[in-house]
């Protein structure tokens, strides 16, 4: 079981996550084609400007009126890309399948992070049922997206913990991670690809085209 | 300032132009037009859009109707995504004549694209894209509200807003240089002058209910020393309401009439009055349509224009503007073309007492009135003050009894908010405080 989950079936999980985002990409591209405004509306110069004043918080005034939201999205979102790739127990893994490997951050380090992804989703979680206008437009799946999301480090940080003896944890932490990797170009969680685009081409309308500025 | 009741639900306002075609509009040829607008029209912003808002609700800061009617969930941008495409999309065309005539008040009534929330969105999802699509569906199935489609339909039988007779324009101008020659005689509006540098054209409403503005518009280019002309022929009216009732084969003829008489004449530049979606429409969404970047020559704003006048000292100031002035960032010259600081450098020339609004520039909140929204009519006068309590409010914080707009939809869109608020101001247009404290010669 063990060798299936961490063998094939991590592979498929890759093949489906790049080839999805790859589909997405490819598809768009040339729908954006067809559109005519879009392409030529890009300016890296501005897409990089208005890139800038929304990736560092407090840059933007919307972040600047809600300081505990931005302080809890930008944490969640930082630490929830940067353990996977610089966890030390899955560096390990790349070292022993391809020779290579990302440097390591300290295992106290990762579990701080982990446990600020937990806690993000969960002010999410809850942000979504309480505040009025979040949950007026939300549905079903995106409760079941953040669970999702932040399932893989839930299972992981029970799992490196030995909360449980044995290797169910190890294996439903692998299956959470693929399921997370599966589902990223197919559901909303595609923002990650789609975000510096979006931010690019509303940088590029209210900077290059028209003068002005979009934070 | 008094706040008038609002009512927790919008009562049905009764409009022609939505409800007749209710009656008589099938739900199969509703579907077909949804389908093949989203297919056709839309392709990739659309898709990139729907998929991305992670439904966070961040865009609510941003809506002034939001905000206005104390954070009501309907009202947040994305909610008004949710209350038409998203259903629309979802159902694939298949709605009911009930979400229809929300979505219609929604859309036309309850958005005026002035594109504040993108700038709060943290993708920068273009909203104000969704709702001129929506618009644009409404069009095709002919459900537009009547005053505005009344609008559409001048333009698109005279090429003007406000259904004016070619020789009614002409005895317009030189009545009016008429008059401005009895203050001083050397006032002219030279028409058809074929090779003069500007090229001056004015919004439809000018000729016929503000035509003093094209007296004072005389004064300053006389007085300034410019070599301008204005078109004797249709073509004058830089205005384009089709560009809001999704009518925009209509909104480009405007503009391509609109620009081959600027060519025509031969000019260097067309200097246009004080209104911000004129700009829109003649600079970036005419030319789209016309599959231009550009338009074939440089448009210059009012606010630029009077910038370059009083930067240049081609006007001097007489004696500086006594009443205390607060100004309207019009949302398609400010979020639109970045003139905020010009605008400010003019206050200060004319003003002794400027008073800036906050929150300010590109964050100001929308007049209610562009975007089409006050040429729905005045059977739907209400939901737009209701939607506009912030603006009061950004107002009366400023103490100041002028505001100054240099956009006749803002114009007209304050003045609204002022009488049914009861702030006690007055609006004025830049080119009506310059024309009281200039030196004339």
């Amino acid at each position: 079981m063990y060798d299936f989950i961490s063998g094939p079936l991590v592979w498929v999980a890759f093949l489906v996550f790049f080839g999805g985002l790859l589909y997405k990409f490819v598809t768009t591209y040339a729908a954006a084609r067809r559109e005519k405004v879009v392409l030529p509306t890009f300016s890296l110069k501005h897409g990089l400007r208005s890139l800038a004043h929304w990736v560092i918080p407090f840059r933007n005034r919307n972040t600047r009126l809600r300081p505990i939201f931005t302080l809890v999205s930008f944490g969640f979102h930082t630490c929830l890309l940067v353990t996977p790739l610089f966890l030390m127990a899955h560096n390990v893994l790349w070292r022993r399948a391809f020779g290579v490997s990302l440097p390591s951050i300290p295992d106290p380090l990762a579990d701080v992070m982990t446990v600020i992804v937990i806690l993000g989703g969960a002010f999410f979680f809850a942000r979504r049922i309480a505040v009025p206008v979040v949950r007026y437009v939300s549905d079903w799946k995106d409760f079941v997206l953040l669970l999702v999301a932040v399932a893989p480090f839930v299972t992981g940080f029970l799992s490196t913990h030995q909360v449980l003896p044995g290797e169910k944890l190890l294996i439903l932490h692998i299956v959470t991670g693929v399921a997370w990797l599966v589902i990223i170009p197919f559901t909303r969680i595609v923002h990650m690809l789609w975000y510096p685009f979006t931010r690019a081409f509303m940088g590029s309308e209210f900077g290059a085209v028209r003068h002005a500025r979009d934070w | 300032m008094q706040v008038p009741e609002v009512p927790k639900e919008i009562p049905r306002i009764e409009d022609p132009g939505i409800d007749q075609r209710l009656e008589e509009i099938s739900l199969e040829e509703v579907e077909r037009v949804i389908v093949e607008t989203l297919d056709k029209e839309a392709a990739a912003r659309l898709k990139v859009y729907l998929e991305t808002c992670v439904h966070c609700g961040l865009c609510s800061e941003g809506c002034h109707y939001f905000l206005s009617h104390d954070k009501d969930p309907r009202y947040a941008p994305v909610s008004k995504v949710k209350q038409t495409l998203w259903e629309m999309a979802r159902r694939k065309g298949k709605v009911d004549k009930e979400f229809l005539r929300n979505a219609a008040r929604i859309a036309f009534l309850e958005c005026g694209a002035c594109r504040r929330c993108s700038m709060y969105c943290p993708f920068g999802i273009d909203i104000a894209y969704m709702t001129m699509l929506v618009r644009r569906i409404f069009h095709k199935l002919k459900m537009v509200p009547q005053n505005l489609q009344d609008t559409v339909n001048s333009h698109s039988v005279t090429m003007n807003q406000m259904w004016v007779q070619q020789d009614e324009w002409i005895d317009t101008l030189q009545w009016q240089e008429e008059e401005t020659r009895d203050e001083y005689p050397a006032a002219r509006i030279p028409l058809e002058k074929e090779g003069a540098e500007i090229m001056y054209s004015v919004i439809g409403p000018e000729p016929k209910i503000l035509a003093q503005l094209l007296g004072n518009i005389s004064l300053i280019m006389t007085a300034a020393g410019y070599d301008w002309t204005m078109p004797a022929t249709d073509g004058w009216d830089n205005s384009n309401m089709a560009m809001y009732s999704g009518d925009f084969e209509i909104m480009a003829r405007v503009e391509k009439l609109h620009w081959e008489t600027a060519q025509r004449l031969r000019v260097k530049r067309v200097v246009m009055g004080e209104c911000g979606h004129a700009f829109r429409g003649a600079v970036y969404d005419g030319p789209r349509w016309l599959g231009w970047t550009e338009p074939p020559i440089p448009m210059v704003h009012a606010i630029e224009f009077y910038y370059e006048l009083l930067k240049e000292g081609r006007i001097k100031v007489r004696e500086k503007y006594k009443k205390p002035v607060t100004i309207q960032d019009p949302c398609n010259t400010v979020r639109g073309r970045g003139l905020g600081d010009k605008l400010r450098y003019i206050m200060d020339m004319l003003c002794e007492d400027f008073r800036d609004v906050n929150p300010n520039q590109e964050h100001n909140y929308c007049c209610g009135a562009g975007g089409g929204l006050i040429n729905c009519g005045p059977n739907w006068k209400k939901v737009r003050m209701w939607g506009n309590r912030v603006k009061a409010e950004q107002l009366e914080a400023t103490g100041a009894q002028i505001v100054c707009t240099p956009c006749h939809n803002c114009h007209s869109g304050i003045e609204d908010i002022i009488g049914h608020y009861k702030l006690g101001m007055h609006v004025k247009f830049i080119s009506e405080i310059l024309v009281e404290v200039m030196e004339k010669p």
